[in-house]
Order: C-alpha cells, then structure tokens, then sequence
C-alpha cells in the first residue's frame, strides 16, 4: 500500500502491473497480509529485546559508576560513561582471603586449554577407532558413550570429590583436568565420529596403495581434512569447561585455585549488593570469550542434531 | 573367536597388514583400534566408571561422625534408600525438580517452536535480528546469566521492582524481595532457565522447519489444505522424531540444573525451600555420604530411564 503511492507520487500513475496486481488481489487479503507482515515484524522485534535486554543490561551496568548503579531511577544508558569497574576487578590488588582476577582467569585458562587439548588428542583417535575399524566390542563402546553422556555429573560429585582427594589433587589444575576430560571426552568423540566418518576411507587406502603405513595414512590425509570438525568440536569442549560450575566449586578449594566462575562468586559474595557495576564488569569478561567461539560454531551445534533425526 | 573379530562381510577396509590369514598379524589387527581407544577408555572407566561404583557401594553404607574421624563405614544394606524415600524432604526435592522440569519442558518448547515458526516466515532482515538475539542469550555462560537476573530482581536496586512500581503507579514494590518466597524464587529459576533454553529448541526447530519439502507443502495447499491442517498433517510427521529427542533433551537438562539454583539460593533464596535434586545431593553431602549416595543413585537411573529414548533413536539413525 505504502509502496504504491510513493510510486504514484513519484512517476505521477502507477506501473500498469502495480494496478493489475492490486486488482487482482481481494482488499481484505490484502490488509491481512499487511496486517501478518507487521504483527511478524512486531513479533521478532520483542524477541529481540527479550533475548538481548538482560546482556545489554550487564553491559550498561558495567560501565556506569557506582554511585549511578545505585540511584533510584534506572539509567537506560551509562551517563557517565566509565571503564574503571573493568580495571578495578582486573587489577585490584589480591587479598589473601581473596582471589584475584588474574590468578583465575590463568586458572580458567590453564584448565580449559589443557583439557581441551588432551580431549582432542584422546577423543581423534578414540574417533579414529571407532569409525575406520571394525571390531569386537565397537557398538557397544558407542552405545555406552552414549549412555555415559547423559550420566548426571551431579550425582557423582561426592565420589569424584573423594577420588580426587585421595589422589591429593585437591585444588590443583591436574585434578579439575581430570575431571573435565571425563567430562567433555564422550560428547567429543561422539562428534568427532560423524567427522572422520565424513572423510572418504578411500583416501587412506589409496595413500597406503602408494606406500604410507596406516598411521601415516590417518596423519597426513585425514587430519589436514578433519580440521573444521577439530576446531568446532574443541570449541565446544573449551566452552563447557569455561563455564563449569560445580566441580570447580568443591574441588578448587582456596582463593589461590579459583577458576573464574568460583572467582565471579566469591567476588560476588564479598562485595554483595554494594558493587553491583564491578560484578556485572566481571560477568561481561567472562561472558566474552564464550560469546565470541559460540559465533564460530552456532551453525554446527543445531545441525548435526537435526541432519540425525529428521530422515528418521 | 578371531573369525568374528575380522567378519568375512568385512571388505569395506582391507587390513593391509593382514593380507595372508596368518593368525598372529590378524589378532594384531585386532589390537589396533583398542589401543586407539585406550587413552579414552582408560579415562571414562576411572572417572566415570569407578565413581559411579562407589558411589553405589556409599549408598549402601552408613557415614556419620564416627567416620569423618577415621571409623571405616558401616554396611547398612537399603537402609539409606528407605531413609530418603521415606523422608518428606525426598519428595519435596523431587516434586519440586520433576514439576521445575515440566514447566521448563513447557516453556521452552511452546516458545521455541513458535519462534521457529516465526522464523520460517520472516524475511532476511528479521531473521537475522532474531537470530542474533537467540544467540546472545545462549551463549551467556549460566553463572553470568544467573547473576545478570539477580542483579535485575534485585530487592533494593533491581530494575523489576522499579519497572513494577512504574506500570502499578505505586511503590509496593520497593524493597520487594523476588528470592526469599519459594513461589517466586521458581518465577525467576523458570524465567532465568527458559531465556537460555529456547535459543536451542528455536534453532533445532528451525532448521527441522526448512527441512519440510516445499513441493509437498504446496501440492497439499492446491489439494485444499489450510494453514492448520498442513502444520499438522505435512509437517508434524516430518518433524516429530526431532521434536521428540528436544523435548527428551531439555527434560534431562532441566532435571540435572544445578548452576542456577545454586546461584540464586546464594543470592536470597532458603535452600531448604527451594533445593531441587542437584543441590539437595550438594547439601545432603557435606553430612552423610550414605544418604547423598543413596539419592544420587536414584537420580542417575531416572536419568537413564528418561534418556533411554534419545540413546535408543541416536543408535538408529546413525546405524551404529
């Protein structure tokens, strides 16, 4: 409709086809179709605001003062706009009753890059086995993966707690490791599965016609082309020991061994309601790296669950 | 027994070092993909194996103060499990989780498809915005997520309570503390959890949507179909196994929350009111491993019952 008089206005008639098409079409379906367009346009803007409003709010928390934080009315943008919460929970100078940000977020890294790096190295060829040979025992080593995933990492805490304990690792990188590589390890080489599935076996029994040996075959004609799976299947591991909460929770007992979740709640029960700026500030560096590997993979991590069942 | 490990219907992947049935060089063959394995097997069966083990053996037995000090454990039979079961504070938990997990379930699936519907009928621009929304929301880490809506539902300084006092033109709601009564303390959980989970339910359904093929759709429009009776005589049937294993999906993940709840107990909420399995295991441990074994197991098998569809339709379709 708005379309047609801006035409009109501009060209003084209408295109013959405009008339023609408007003619043709009944005026209630017409206004109805309009009418949909902006009920749908109207639709997807609130689901925008729904989903982003609570991370604009912890952006816009971040970098306001204190003292604004705190005012009666809400400040819908930071007025006084300011970096210094992020400096502050960066920089303040440790305590010994409290952890800092630095030795955790070394912590966090520490853990999280080994893990995934061992959990890449254990799940490809745990992958490698369970896709490229056939033996006794394989359908039933897939079939338990399976069923280990969905073993509630909740329910075990106590008995890991105890294992980890006895094995004096309490508050070390080496034992929250441990932890999560029995933790990300299943869904890894589940996935990792469906990718060396993908590269054709053809190829490597065409390099060992040439004279490789199995193993260099796998090395140098399989990996190159397992690298997108690599990457996106690490992205996953990495996030989800980033984020874990619990284990780190009872096992890195001590300000000196906090991963920066446990740092973010400390922090948050020491200051409590008074420095709401300086947690959403730690939040937000929490929240950045996974946000940006969550962009690198997003496509994957709905498609290999649908490309599975939907044929079914 | 070599004879299976090497089945004559094998001949998809020669084993170039077996070509002769030399006995010894097909039994290494064997060998090779266990050792592959190894370094993984060897991880799940320490780190998941034995504590699930243990952890069964615990429920059997009793811990008390007796053995925090060196004591070993008494072997007390089912006597942990008639404990919990008969405790009203098991029931409690388990209502408490199995209706936070029916709600969520709800929630989560009825926005996330209709979103995934929505999506279906936006144009570029649109899609592109929604997306982007979704995705923020589910990549927020849950510690964050948890604590960015307890800053929200603030008592003192929350924007809720300011929003609330804006629309009802009153001030009833300073100072309202959203954490301290179990009915809103779920409000918030419920709230918290369904903005993180149904990026997923709205992206897998979306992408089941597009699966549907067009031609079907609109043969069925020309044969006289309405917009209702092609939803759920056309597309149903093409995206009900995916609707399934999502719902069977959240029902696990919502079962097993821990993060949250924990998070928002330590913000204001009674734990004692609001535990579900998660932390009441979290909570009953600190004291008595016996009984913490005791629910854990309970926990783990309703797990495994629940999950039994999904691993059963996964083994199916990927022809493991």
């Amino acid at each position: 409709m708005s379309l047609a008089t801006r035409t009109s206005g501009i060209a003084g008639s209408p295109p013959r086809a405009i008339k023609m098409a408007k003619r043709r079409q009944p005026p209630a379906v017409a206004a109805r179709s309009t009418g949909r367009k902006f009920a749908l346009g109207a639709a997807s803007i609130v689901v925008f605001i729904c989903s982003v409003f609570p991370v604009y709010w912890m952006l816009n928390t971040s970098f306001k003062p204190n003292a604004d934080v705190i005012s009666p009315v809400p400040q819908f943008w930071p007025q006084n706009f300011t970096l210094r919460n992020y400096v502050a929970v960066m920089f303040e100078p440790a305590r010994p009753d409290r952890a800092n940000f630095p030795s955790a977020l070394m912590m966090s890294l520490g853990v999280t890059l080994t893990t995934l790096v061992i959990c890449l190295v254990f799940a490809f060829l745990g992958a490698l086995a369970v896709s490229r040979f056939k033996f006794k025992g394989r359908r039933q080593f897939v079939i338990a993966l399976l069923i280990v995933q969905m073993i509630p990492g909740e329910a075990m805490m106590f008995t890991i707690f105890g294992m980890i304990d006895a094995w004096h690792l309490i508050g070390t990188m080496i034992g929250l490791t441990i932890v999560y590589l029995a933790g990300v390890l299943p869904f890894t080489i589940w996935t990792l599965r469906g990718f060396v599935a993908g590269v054709p076996a053809d190829l490597e029994e065409a390099a060992m016609i040439d004279g490789c040996t199995r193993a260099q075959a796998f090395w140098k004609i399989t990996f190159p082309l397992l690298a997108p799976g690599l990457v996106s299947t690490g992205v996953f591991a990495f996030i989800q020991a980033w984020n874990e909460f619990l284990m780190a929770l009872i096992i890195m007992q001590g300000p000196g061994s906090y991963t920066l979740p446990i740092w973010l709640r400390a922090f948050q029960q020491a200051t409590g309601a008074t420095n709401w700026a300086a947690i959403m500030a730690g939040s937000t560096l929490i929240a950045i790296p996974v946000v940006i590997f969550f962009l690198i993979v997003q496509g994957r991590m709905t498609g290999g669950l649908v490309s599975g069942a939907v044929k079914g | 027994m070599t004879a299976t490990l090497n089945p004559p219907g094998d001949t998809r992947r020669p084993e170039p070092d077996a070509p002769a049935t030399s006995e010894k060089a097909r039994r290494r063959g064997a060998l090779y993909p266990w050792m592959l394995l190894a370094p993984a097997a060897l991880v799940l069966l320490v780190m998941t194996g034995y504590p699930l083990i243990r952890m069964l053996i615990n429920s059997f037995q009793k811990y008390g103060k007796a053995q925090i000090f060196g004591a070993p454990p008494e072997w007390v039979a089912l006597s942990n499990y008639t404990k919990a079961l008969t405790d009203p504070a098991f029931w409690a938990v388990a209502g408490r989780s199995f209706g936070l997990m029916a709600v969520l379930v709800v929630c989560t699936m009825v926005l996330g498809m209709g979103i995934a519907i929505m999506m279906t009928k936006l144009n570029r621009f649109f899609r592109l915005l929604v997306s982007i929304g979704l995705l923020l929301a589910w990549a927020m880490p849950p510690l964050s997520a948890t604590v960015v809506w307890g800053w929200i539902v603030d008592t003192k300084y929350g924007l809720l309570n300011w929003t609330l006092n804006q629309i009802t033109g009153t001030d009833n709601f300073t100072d309202h503390s959203w954490l301290m009564d179990p009915a809103s303390f779920f409000a918030v959980l419920v709230v918290i959890i369904t903005w993180q989970s149904v990026p997923f339910v709205a992206f897998v359904m979306y992408a089941a949507l597009t699966q549907v093929p067009d031609e079907v759709l609109e043969a069925a429009q020309l044969d006289g179909a309405g917009g209702y009776k092609r939803f759920f005589l056309i597309v149903m049937p093409y995206i009900r196994s995916i609707l399934l294993v999502t719902v069977v999906l959240q029902m696990i993940w919502d079962l097993r929350v821990f993060t949250q709840v924990y998070t928002l107990q330590s913000l204001g909420g009674i734990s004692d009111q609001t535990d579900v399995f998660g932390t009441y295991i979290f909570h009953l441990g600190t004291s008595n491993l016996g009984a913490a074994g005791a629910v854990s197991f309970i926990m783990v098998v309703m797990m495994l019952v629940i999950s039994i569809y999904y691993v059963r339709k996964t083994v199916k379709d990927e022809e493991i």
